[in-house]
Order: C-alpha cells, then sequence, then structure tokens
C-alpha cells in the first residue's frame, strides 16, 4: 500500500475527530443554554407565586398604598399570563414587575410595623433572593447565549453548526430602565 | 470565560507532577536502606495510594466531622441557604452544595468534595453572624469557585501527596540512620563500595530533609494562585467586587483562631486558620495570599470580570498578570450597585448574631420557647418535664 494511502486515511480520521468535538462542543452549550433558560423560568414562576402572599400580608398594615399593591398584583398577573412567550417578549413584562416590586419594598420602609412582622420578614427574603436567583440565572443563561453565538459564528465551528442546524440563541435584557437604578428611598420626609 | 481554569490547571498539574517525582525519588532513596530500590517504590506508591483512595472517598466527611460541622437545611437558615443557591445558579453549578455551619466564633469558611456533583460549603457559625448579605455572598461565591473550579479535589489530592512524602521523609530518614549503621558493617564484610555506598546515603539523608520543605513550597505556590482565581471568580459571580473586600477586611480584623482546624486542612479555609498579623507579602510559607493585598485587588477592580482582575493584580504587584490569558478575552462587566448596610431591610448585626446562636442551639436539639415577656427559654433534650417556667416572670410553658 503506498504511503500517500496512509496519508490521506490518517488526514482523515484527524479531521473526523476535530468534526466530532466542535459537534459535542456545540451540543453541550446548547444544552447549557436550555438549562439555563429552565432555570429562569423556575425563579419567574417563583416570584409569582410569592406576590400573592406577599401582597395580603402587606395589605393589612399599609393602609394608605392601595395604588403600589395594586400595580404589583397587575404587573405580576400580566406576567403570568406572558409566561409562554418568547425571551424579548418576557423581558419586558417581568421587567415591569421588578420595578413595581421595588416600588413596594421602598415604600415598606415608612412602615416599622409591616417591617418587625416575621412573616412579613420571611417573605422579604424570599423575595429579594428570588430577585437575585433572577439576575444571576439571567447572568448565566446570557454568557451562555454569548458563547453559542460566538460559536455559531466562528470559524470552524460555525461551518459545523449552520451543517447540523445550530442557531444563535436569544438574549434575556431587561428593558425596563427603573430596573437598572436602583431606588432611592428618602428618609426626610 | 468559563473554560479560564484549564491553562491554569495545566500548571497545577505540572506542579503537582514534581510533587510525585518527590515521591517516587523519596521511595528509592528509603529503599537504599534497605538495599533494595524497588521496594521502597512499593512502599512509597502503596501508601500514596491508600491514602488517596481514603481521601478520595472519605475525605470530605472526614474533613467535615473532624471539624464538627453540622448540616444545614433551608429552614434552619434561609438566608444561608438562599445565598449558597443563588451562587449555585450564577456558577452555573448542576447541583446544590450541602451547607454546614461550624459552631466557633472565629471568621471563617471552607468548601469540601471530590466533584461538583458531591460538595459541600461550611461556614463558621461567626463569619455567619458578623457578614450582611452581600458578604455573604461574596464569601459563598469564592468557596463555590473552589468547587466550580475542581480545586478542591486538587487541594486535597496535593494536601494527600504532600502527607505521604511528610510522612516518608519523615520515617526515611531515621531508617537511613539507623541502616546505614548495619549496612556498613555488611558492606565491609563484602569488601569494598562502602566510601561510594556512604555518598549515596548522605545524599539521601539530604533529600529526605530536603523534599519535604520542597514538597511544602510547590503546594503553597498551588494554593495561593487558586485563592487569587477564586476571588476572581467570586467578583464575577456575585458582579460586586466589593462584597468579598468588605468581608475579607472583617475576617482580617479579627484575630481568633479556628479550634478546629489544623495544618493539613488549613488550605481548605477562606483564609489562612493560623494567620498571624503582619505577615509580610512575599511571604513563601503560606497558603494564602494576604488578606490586606487580596483586599487591595478586590478595590482596584473597574468592572467585575477577569479582565478587571488581571489588570487590579497588575497595578498591585507591577507585573505579570495572575489570570491566564486564555480566558481574557471576554469584555468587562459592569459592577452591580452597592447597597448600604440596612437599607434593604435586612437585619442587622444583632439581630443576626440571635438568629445564628437560635440555629446553634436548634442544630443541638435544643427547643427554643419565647416567652410574652420577651425571654428566649433554652429547653435541653433531656428535659422530660411536661411544663417548664420562665424564670424571668414565671409564667408557665408548655414543652
Amino acid at each position: 500500500m503506498p504511503i500517500a494511502a496512509y496519508v490521506i486515511i490518517g488526514v482523515v480520521v484527524v479531521l473526523l475527530i476535530i468534526f466530532i468535538a466542535i459537534y459535542n462542543g456545540l451540543v453541550r452549550l446548547r444544552n447549557q443554554v436550555k438549562n439555563a433558560w429552565a432555570q429562569i423560568d423556575v425563579q419567574l414562576k417563583r416570584r409569582h407565586d410569592l406576590i400573592p402572599n406577599l401582597v395580603e400580608t402587606a395589605k393589612g398594615y399599609m393602609k394608605y398604598e392601595r395604588e403600589t399593591l395594586e400595580a404589583v398584583t397587575k404587573a405580576r398577573n400580566l406576567a403570568q399570563q406572558a409566561s409562554s412567550a418568547g425571551a424579548g417578549e418576557r423581558a419586558k413584562v417581568e421587567g415591569e414587575l421588578s420595578s413595581a416590586l421595588a416600588r413596594l419594598l421602598a415604600v415598606v420602609e415608612r412602615y416599622p410595623d409591616l417591617k418587625a412582622n416575621q412573616n412579613f420578614l420571611a417573605l422579604q427574603e424570599e423575595l429579594t433572593s428570588t430577585e437575585n436567583k433572577i439576575a444571576f440565572s439571567r447572568q448565566f443563561y446570557n454568557d451562555s447565549v454569548l458563547r453559542l453565538n460566538n460559536k455559531t459564528q466562528m470559524f470552524p465551528s460555525n461551518v459545523i453548526a449552520s451543517m447540523t442546524g445550530f442557531k444563535a440563541g436569544e438574549f434575556f435584557e431587561v428593558t425596563v430602565a427603573a430596573e437598572r437604578e436602583p431606588v432611592k428611598v428618602s428618609f426626610t420626609e | 470565560m468559563w473554560e479560564q481554569i484549564r491553562s491554569n490547571q495545566i500548571r497545577s498539574v505540572v506542579l503537582t507532577i514534581g510533587m510525585g517525582v518527590l515521591l517516587i525519588l523519596i521511595g528509592y532513596f528509603l529503599g537504599m536502606a534497605f538495599d533494595n530500590a524497588i521496594a521502597g517504590l512499593v512502599i512509597a506508591i502503596s501508601v500514596w495510594i491508600i491514602l488517596s483512595l481514603v481521601g478520595y472517598f472519605q475525605g470530605d466527611s472526614i474533613l467535615l466531622s473532624m471539624s464538627r460541622a453540622k448540616k444545614i437545611t433551608r429552614d434552619d437558615h434561609p438566608r444561608l441557604y438562599n445565598v449558597v443557591e443563588e451562587m449555585k445558579i450564577a456558577s452555573g453549578l448542576e447541583k446544590m452544595p450541602n451547607i454546614y455551619i461550624i459552631d466557633d466564633p472565629a471568621l471563617n469558611a471552607f468548601a469540601t468534595g471530590r466533584d461538583p456533583n458531591r460538595a459541600s460549603v461550611a461556614i463558621t457559625s461567626g463569619l455567619l453572624q458578623k457578614l450582611n448579605r452581600d458578604e455573604l455572598q461574596g464569601v459563598i461565591g469564592h468557596e463555590i469557585s473552589h468547587i466550580k473550579n475542581r480545586d478542591v479535589l486538587l487541594m486535597a489530592m496535593c494536601s494527600i501527596l504532600l502527607g505521604t512524602i511528610v510522612i516518608l521523609a519523615w520515617y526515611g530518614s531515621r531508617f537511613l540512620i539507623f541502616g546505614s549503621m548495619t549496612g556498613s558493617r555488611r558492606s565491609s564484610s563484602s569488601g569494598g563500595g562502602g566510601g561510594a555506598q556512604l555518598i549515596i546515603l548522605v545524599v539521601a539523608l539530604v533529600f529526605m530533609i530536603l523534599a519535604p520543605i520542597v514538597a511544602q513550597l510547590i503546594y503553597f505556590a498551588i494554593s495561593r494562585k487558586r485563592e487569587y482565581l477564586a476571588d476572581a471568580s467570586s467578583a464575577l459571580y456575585t458582579r460586586n467586587p466589593e462584597g468579598l473586600a468588605s468581608a475579607l477586611e472583617k475576617l482580617g480584623a479579627s484575630t481568633g483562631q479556628l479550634k478546629s482546624a489544623n495544618k493539613a486542612t488549613a488550605p481548605m479555609y477562606i483564609t489562612n486558620p493560623f494567620r498571624k498579623k503582619g505577615m509580610k507579602a512575599s511571604d513563601l510559607s503560606s497558603t494564602h495570599p494576604p488578606i490586606s493585598e487580596r483586599i487591595r485587588i478586590l478595590r482596584a477592580m473597574a468592572g467585575a470580570s477577569f479582565i478587571d482582575y488581571d489588570q487590579a493584580y497588575r497595578q498591585v504587584h507591577r507585573g505579570e498578570g495572575v489570570i491566564p490569558a486564555a480566558s481574557l478575552a471576554a469584555e468587562t462587566v459592569p459592577v452591580k450597585t452597592i447597597k448600604l448596610e440596612g437599607e434593604t431591610g435586612e437585619p442587622n448585626e444583632i439581630q443576626r448574631a440571635r438568629e445564628t446562636s437560635d440555629v446553634m442551639w436548634r442544630l443541638s436539639n435544643y427547643n427554643t420557647i419565647t416567652c410574652d415577656c420577651g425571654a428566649k427559654l433554652r429547653v435541653p433534650p433531656k428535659f422530660k418535664e411536661p411544663i417548664i417556667k420562665c424564670p424571668h416572670c414565671g409564667r408557665t410553658h408548655q414543652v
């Protein structure tokens, strides 16, 4: 057998191994993006479940904040309805819910009785943590999407990605300005 | 960005192999005491394998029981559980690590477990009550990144390798001294070669004395590098370097030593449990970089990414960076806005102390009854009466 045949076989084997490695890498990333999205979903649902309890507990103490409480309930219902929508649409309604919640938690400072309520404190801790978990899962999701998108656009993985039908992922960006900036609470009133 | 650790892992592996070579040489020289180098090698390697197997399968439970850590659930301490879960999500870890509290006023924390699916984080009750939420997040982020970067297994295996070298060198040098007396008698009876053997024995003895020191320095080098990386990862996960910086400041201000720590477990902790004040910045014989330096780097960060950490590190050290170049491709990420303590209605230090002591009592099976007068009755598990009287106001309570 001529040496050229061995060389050709060798090159084909090496190419095959590279192909498999890149393909598996892409699959791993796509699964990571899927898992990260599922994690965001879990946390958003958790927030939807927590809000009615929080509003119920707060209602008894916050006589003058009916509008704030109603805004939260309304934003929560809208967000729940949009829970099967795409990343872009969901990010918008969830962003609005976040800002409504931030307004509610800001006015809580005016109600010392509510702040001393054990039940409310536990709920507040849960809500703060859920907000953090949403932010962290979004952070991880966006990082994963960025990596997947880089892979599907950069050579040589883009060749294999387009051959095997990998698509770029959609970022979960929060568009509401209110969530980007911390809520300022004034104590001078 | 998330694969940053790979090139650093190669460096660590090279250093670990260096320790392995030391072990083999020790075995070889040890064998000379018996006039049989192969036997020495077999002894050295089997001691190492046995210790490694024990460490691999039981290391985390041994470490946790040695430090008398108590496992907690979500209900025991919701905030701690939530913070760990938050960091688990931020790091993309698949499984929730077990959480332990060590009942000790010293301030420290560590992570253990052979792989990310079997991992635990432990924190002392002292640290738990000292830190606010952001600081706790920074510390837990540091520990979770030890798990995520697989430092935990590497450091455990390295410390076992180091331990084996130390043990073998200790016994080996004594065998050599003892063996050389009998050996020289034997060689003189067979005639000739006594001088050459003596030289080899002296070389072997010097090696036995130096090997543990060299192994320790290698070990410390690996450990310190990992601490910087874990700090950088924590800043990235939390998007808030200030949280960890201010936690380290509190850690640095305390001088209490952890009772249940020992030299073997020291590198597992977030700060060196045996640290003395005013340690030099270039101290080679330390498992951890000096706290003040770690704080300076974290505070010098312009953003929260690895690039920012690397730049801050260069600024503080005026030299080579600490993060491998391959991982610096990602752009900088902005730092989260920092909240003031108490602004978001989170518990202050006194409330945290009460909360933590409640947890510790409950974990020791004490029942807590809050009396209407405000006193808290701790009912020991051995208490069998159906009714207890409040010693403060005299009201009676059902147990």
